[in-house]
């Protein structure tokens, strides 16, 4: 069965369709969300409930004009947007949706999905440089500062994940937070020991709080910074270019959300034993934490690019080294107590 | 280092005030109105341009052509016109023209009538292209209310 073709074809299909529909629609979720939080409506002239609000804005980018100004550098200002996508659906690949629903199973995957969120960044990089703009490239600079500020404690917090469960591949991590919510790795109580499950919620949070810098997320979105940038890297890409920037984005919202479930909350594993697990629990999770990316988003104004360096230096990375070791005594107390 | 932990300590918690203060906006109901497809109505002391006051008893205006809101104009935005029925001593109002493009919502007019005749109208949809639209026949109006 692994060698025929439609597992690789149907399985390509279903993740750009989960993918295409995610960019798509969380734009719509995200407009609504802010309308709500701010007492509106959001979206809802275009279809039931503005549904149809993405088709909408997905047809006027189409048809507008693919701009290439002068004295861009043309093939790196096409590859940009590109860039911007691909890495995000590949991760897709590896992300497993259930035990059984996995496109395909990789052994390092928790590596895989890091390296690709690292070339995310790269579309960016390209983007705001050979856009030939002051604002793009000023954009692109702190967006590489900031990702390479918050990959360190992101990375960290993932190898005290990996330490726990002694495996890089994203299902077996899943595999062993299996049985209720008291065993996943958020709040490790019958598992780990009293000690564990005081320092794994603070894990969580440096997690969480990376992974909405890693996206570029308000209020970390210093790239694109509207007020002081105009619209960073994203300056002079107008129609389709733009509109794949933006899906990029909310991908790697997906994914981020996808690996928070999967590392904290169990995968697709239901929060009592009971109740069968399944995809649905965890298409639960993943929505439930793109809300939460929301709600933050929605909440907080955005940062200053040296207060949010500050916040990575000096006080998330310094908190996931000390749990990285303290992770680390505490699996050689038990080994030995054991 | 004492500023340090205080620091994260108190950063947290004002971040989670954050959150407490935005979540519970989510699922509260819409304030906005939804304009063109509800109407709102105005409110009671809402000035909008003039209009003539009907008379419950006679149906008509209590408008006595004194002409005293014409002089109180102070754009001269107001014509009255009016003429005396044979046999009757008050004269009647034929004519009331509002140019609302000169006027300037003063309320001059509706202090200065003694009768009662004026008042502001809440209406507020007066958007056009056209500058005759400005131009209230307010006799007109009375009767079209009826």
């Amino acid at each position: 069965m692994d060698t025929s073709i439609w597992r690789p074809i149907l399985y390509l299909i279903g993740v750009m369709a989960f993918a295409g529909v995610n960019a798509a629609w969380l734009g719509w979720c995200e407009r609504k969300g802010a309308g709500h939080i701010q007492r509106r409506i959001g979206p809802k002239e275009v279809g039931p409930y503005g549904l149809l609000q993405p088709l909408a804005d997905g047809i006027k980018l189409m048809t507008k004009q693919l701009l290439v100004p002068q004295g861009v550098d043309g093939i790196l200002f096409r590859v940009a947007p590109v860039l911007a996508m691909i890495p995000a659906i590949t991760s897709m690949v590896a992300i497993p949706f259930s035990a059984t629903f996995h496109a395909r199973p990789i052994e390092l995957s928790v590596l895989l999905i890091f390296a690709l969120a690292s070339i995310g960044m790269m579309a960016i990089l390209l983007g705001g440089w050979a856009s030939n703009n002051k604002y793009s490239l000023i954009s692109a600079a702190r967006s590489v500062s900031q990702n390479v500020a918050y990959e360190i404690p992101m990375l960290i917090t993932v190898i005290t994940i990996v330490m726990l469960s002694g495996s890089m591949n994203l299902e077996e991590i899943a595999l062993q937070q299996k049985g209720g919510f008291w065993n996943w790795y958020i709040f490790p109580i019958a598992g780990q020991s009293i000690a564990q499950a005081i320092i794994m919620p603070v894990s969580f949070l440096i997690f969480f709080t990376c992974s909405v810098a890693e996206t570029n997320r308000a209020p970390f979105d210093m790239a694109e910074a509207e007020s002081e940038l105009i619209a960073g890297h994203m300056t002079e890409y107008g129609s389709m270019g733009f509109g794949l920037f933006m899906m990029g984005e909310y991908l790697n919202i997906v994914v981020g959300a996808c690996l928070t479930a999967i590392l904290f909350f169990g995968g697709w594993d239901s929060p009592l034993p009971f109740i069968p697990s399944g995809v649905l629990w965890f298409v639960l999770k993943i929505y439930l934490l793109i809300f939460t990316f929301i709600w933050i988003r929605w909440t907080y104004p955005r940062t200053q690019i040296y207060k949010l360096l500050n916040l990575s230096w000096k006080i998330l990375i310094p908190f996931s080294l000390a749990i990285l070791l303290l992770t680390a005594v505490f699996i050689k107390i038990e080994g030995i107590l054991i | 280092m004492n500023e340090y932990w205080r620091d994260i300590l108190y950063g947290t918690k004002s971040l989670l005030i954050g959150l407490k203060v935005t979540g519970p906006e989510f699922f509260k109901p819409v304030i906005t109105e939804q304009y063109p497809h509800f109407v709102p109505v105005m409110k009671e002391r809402f000035r909008g341009h003039i209009e003539l006051t009907r008379n419950e008893e006679t149906g008509g205006s209590n408008c006595v052509v004194c002409g005293m809101c014409q002089r109180a104009c102070p754009s001269s935005c107001i014509t009255v016109e009016g003429e005396k029925p044979e046999g009757s001593k008050k004269k009647v109002l034929t004519r009331y023209i509002l140019d609302f493009t000169k006027c300037s919502l003063c309320g001059s007019c509706v202090e200065s009538c003694n009768f009662n005749a004026i008042q502001f109208s809440r209406e507020y949809n007066l958007a056009s292209t056209n500058k005759s639209d400005y131009i209230f026949d307010l006799v007109k109006r009375l009767e079209e209310q009826r």
